[in-house]
């Protein structure tokens, strides 16, 4: 392990930020935070969460695919892929950093390979950074997260005025390797006492202790046509908000845009609450907004650990309890198919 | 944010959109008589001014235009008796927003030309191809994707 | 009247009016797992109501664009069986007619969604008979995430109920309100001051269309944002030039319409505040074609369908020093 006094952390941003692009989580001007490209005077944030999540680094809004220009008979096609450099991310959550597994299991592992998706991730270098202070809507240890001990290349701890640093990877310790004359090397007391402190906050959640023993694949077929999902999803407006903050949330539309010198065939996120989702072929197959909402919570409970040897495709982090413009969210779908019972009376 | 451009033969390109029964008469009009205004103007026939969208001069400048005017029938003498009312409560409103959001009020107008007034709508253009041209090239409206690779 | 004593009548005359048969579904709010993320919900039953109907300061959700959808589901089942019976009688003329299902459905509505309720009943987007309105008195609603009053609330400009089939508590005035204060003041900034801003708060957008999604006066059955032949269509901005398209379009598209009820900054994942652009829209109009507010009443035409003869020119628009 190695430490950093935390008034030298701007310095340690300027030391590595004159290298690469380096990201941080910064207040924006509506008061909350979002992860900024640093450069002098962007100071980290001590907000828990940003409003988006790290996907967006690997899976960002949109993103050019092929570039074509086409000249009379002449085609010249171009890998916007080339055009990425090395760059660190800072200050990334543990329930972030996990999303990242379960993210990769879908593009990296799988054949054929997400290589756009892969491509960013080999860039990055990935520092995460330990909760202190859990707030109620967070439950990221229901799916066996530990906020206090995050993944991620290095991760890092503030504790006391110390900044902790320990390499979990060969790229971390290559980051490690580049900064050492700004880091002492420490041991760990002063990080263990505050991952005990945490740890017992967490335990005290509301919402870390839920029952999702229920949600297996012939639980949830009995429950496929119950009412309860017409109630849940009555008012949902199908915005995609919560698709667009969800860390695990992935799904993709592609188009073509003609720019009038040439044609760009971009992804950009599309949303399964959205009509006109996966409507590249004929059009969205869930006709009514109940059946959209049943979807994606049977996405993340059941179909996704039905194939990923059972690992939830959330990770607790609580954004879509936030950002719901009707505050719907997996906790109230979870409780309320924890209090239907199975079989009808 | 908007310089003149250095290069002083530099002319911004127009889109003018022209009514069928008036403004675009007009336009003719100035042709036959040959009288000039840089060629830089783009006119497009619409059937009356009340067709257009605010869309479409979003569009217009999205494609590179520096300026986007519109050429209508007087007021009171539209060819479909009413739509160019309509028209100017539109424009006002829109100019209003654009303005309100820090483009330059200076690259949109809207004037009312009848198809008599050849002079007149070759004076219009000239006038505002110089108004746009002392503002620069469209910068605070414009899409990057857009924009022909150096 | 004291908000808990407002909550106790509501909720009561919800149940009785369900009870007895009156209103056959009931749209308000639903507890949720903290005192602030009520949920708007469809109650159809008494035990539903007592267990979980709420109506405190947290309550700021504008119920009046879920009508569109409830009282259309009537309409189609009273359709439905209009049809069926009428094939029935072409098979054989002795046939007795089902009984048409009328359903109605109970709504409560804040001063300011009385205003939303109006302009969609004077869009015709709403069967009025299928609705029964019940106004209630509104002191100014709660912001979930910051935890105080909102801003739209401080600057309420009106306490009167609008359409309504009965009141709970006293009608109010329409108030004297200061909503166009931050307009002014980003109007008096200058242009590139105002360009700053404003790419600023875009840049964050995520073209979630939350905002047009809650926004009562979008409910048109095809957002050109929705159909891919319009040109206007983007799931996501894809740079600077469409997120603020898609801002401007709809800000324009509601102009005139706006009853200026605040959902669309609620809703804002990202706060941006884009009630700034509709209040701006409704700052001109009153300034250049008469004080209008959209949805005070069934009669006034609105400024977008009419004209003057001796309406301002475009021209009139100075640019700010």
């Amino acid at each position: 392990m190695y430490s950093l006094p935390l008034n030298k952390l701007d310095t340690l941003f300027e030391t590595v930020g004159a290298e690469k692009p380096l990201y941080i989580p910064a207040d924006n001007s509506s008061g909350k935070a979002d992860f900024t490209r640093w450069k002098k005077g962007v100071k980290l944030s001590k907000t828990l969460k940003t409003v988006r999540s790290a996907k967006d680094f690997f899976f960002p809004k949109t993103e050019n695919l092929v570039n074509y220009k086409v000249d009379g008979k002449k085609i010249e096609i171009e890998d916007p892929r080339k055009e990425l450099e090395d760059f660190v991310v800072f200050g990334v959550r543990a329930c972030d950093a996990a999303s990242f597994t379960i993210v990769d299991n879908v593009y990296i592992n799988q054949t054929p390979c997400d290589t756009y998706y892969k491509n960013r991730r080999e860039h990055s270098t990935v520092i995460t950074l330990a909760c202190t202070e859990p707030v109620q809507t967070c439950f990221c240890k229901l799916y066996g997260i530990d906020a206090a001990d995050p993944k991620g290349d290095v991760s890092a701890w503030i504790s006391d005025d110390t900044v902790y640093f320990n390499a979990n990877t060969d790229k971390g310790k290559n980051f490690i390797a580049g900064i050492n004359a700004l880091l002492t090397k420490s041991d760990d007391s002063g990080v263990v006492k505050q991952q005990q402190e945490t740890r017992s906050r967490i335990s005290e959640l509301p919402f870390v202790n839920l029952d999702i023993s229920k949600f297996t694949g012939d639980n949830m077929m009995k429950l496929f046509n119950s009412k309860v999902w017409e109630d849940l999803s009555h008012t949902c407006l199908g915005c995609g908000t919560c698709t667009y903050v969800c860390p695990t949330c992935m799904c993709f539309d592609v188009r073509d845009f003609d720019t009038g010198n040439g044609i760009k065939q971009f992804r950009c996120w599309d949303s399964c609450m959205y009509s006109d989702f996966t409507k590249m072929a004929a059009a969205n197959p869930r006709l009514t907004q109940k059946e959209r909402f049943r979807q994606r919570f049977m996405h993340k409970l059941v179909y996704y650990p039905m194939e990923h040897d059972g690992v939830k495709s959330c990770v607790g982090c609580g954004r879509c309890l936030e950002s719901c413009p009707i505050h719907m969210n997996i906790v109230k779908v979870i409780k309320t198919l924890n209090e239907t019972p199975l079989e009808e009376k | 944010m908007s310089e003149p451009v250095k290069d002083k033969n530099w002319k911004p390109r127009i889109v003018a959109f022209c009514c069928n029964w008036c403004s675009y008469a007009g336009a003719d009009l100035a042709g036959n008589n040959r009288l000039e205004y840089p060629a830089t103007v783009k006119i497009i026939r619409i059937p009356c001014s009340c067709r257009l969208n605010p869309l479409f001069i979003l569009r217009a400048f999205q494609r590179g235009a520096d300026g986007v005017i519109l050429c209508g029938c007087h007021p009171g003498d539209c060819h479909y008796t009413s739509g160019n009312y309509f028209a100017r409560r539109r424009m006002t409103l829109l100019f209003s927003m654009l303005n309100f959001l820090g483009v330059e009020k200076a690259r949109t107008r809207v004037e009312w030309c009848s198809a008599a007034e050849g002079v007149r709508f070759a004076q219009i253009m000239n006038d505002f191809v110089a108004q746009v041209t002392s503002l620069g090239e469209n910068k605070r409206l414009e899409d990057v994707r857009c924009k022909p690779a150096k | 009247m004291q908000t808990s004593e407002i909550s106790s009548r509501v909720l009561a005359r919800a149940e009785e009016l369900l009870s007895c048969g009156k209103v056959q579904m009931v749209i308000g709010w639903r507890k949720g797992l903290f005192d602030y993320d009520i949920t708007p919900s469809l109650f159809t039953t008494s035990d539903d109501l007592k267990k979980n109907f709420v109506y405190n300061e947290w309550c700021g959700a504008n119920l009046s664009k879920y009508l569109v959808k409830e009282t259309r589901a009537i309409e189609t089942a009273k359709d439905t069986v209009r049809t069926n019976n009428k094939m029935a009688k072409m098979k054989n003329p002795d046939a007795t007619d089902a009984p048409e299902p009328s359903a109605k459905v109970l709504v409560f509505l804040k001063p300011c969604d009385t205003y939303s309720f109006t302009e969609l009943l004077k869009e015709h987007r709403i069967f009025r008979d299928d609705v029964f309105a019940v106004g209630i008195p509104c002191d100014g609603m709660k912001d979930p995430e910051k935890k105080e009053i909102s801003e739209r609330c401080t600057v309420c400009k009106s306490k009167k109920h609008i359409t309504y089939d009965e009141l709970i508590g006293e009608d109010g005035d329409v108030q004297d309100s200061k909503r166009f204060d931050m307009v002014e003041k980003i109007e008096s900034m200058s242009p590139d001051k105002r360009f700053a801003f404003w790419q600023n708060e875009f840049s964050r957008c995520i073209r979630c269309n939350a905002c047009r999604d809650v926004c009562p006066a979008c409910t048109c059955e095809r957002c050109i944002f929705d159909n891919p032949k319009s040109g206007a269509s983007q799931k996501v901005a894809a740079d600077d030039f469409e997120e603020s398209m898609y801002h401007i379009i709809r800000a324009w598209h509601v102009a005139g319409r706006c009853t200026d009820c605040g959902e669309c900054s609620r809703v804002c994942p990202q706060n941006i505040p884009l009630h700034l652009l509709n209040r701006k829209f409704i700052k001109d109009i009153n300034e250049l074609y008469g004080p209008y507010m959209a949805g005070s009443d069934m009669e006034t035409k609105p400024p977008m369908l009419n004209y003057q003869k001796d309406d301002a020119e475009p021209s009139i628009i100075k640019e700010a020093k």
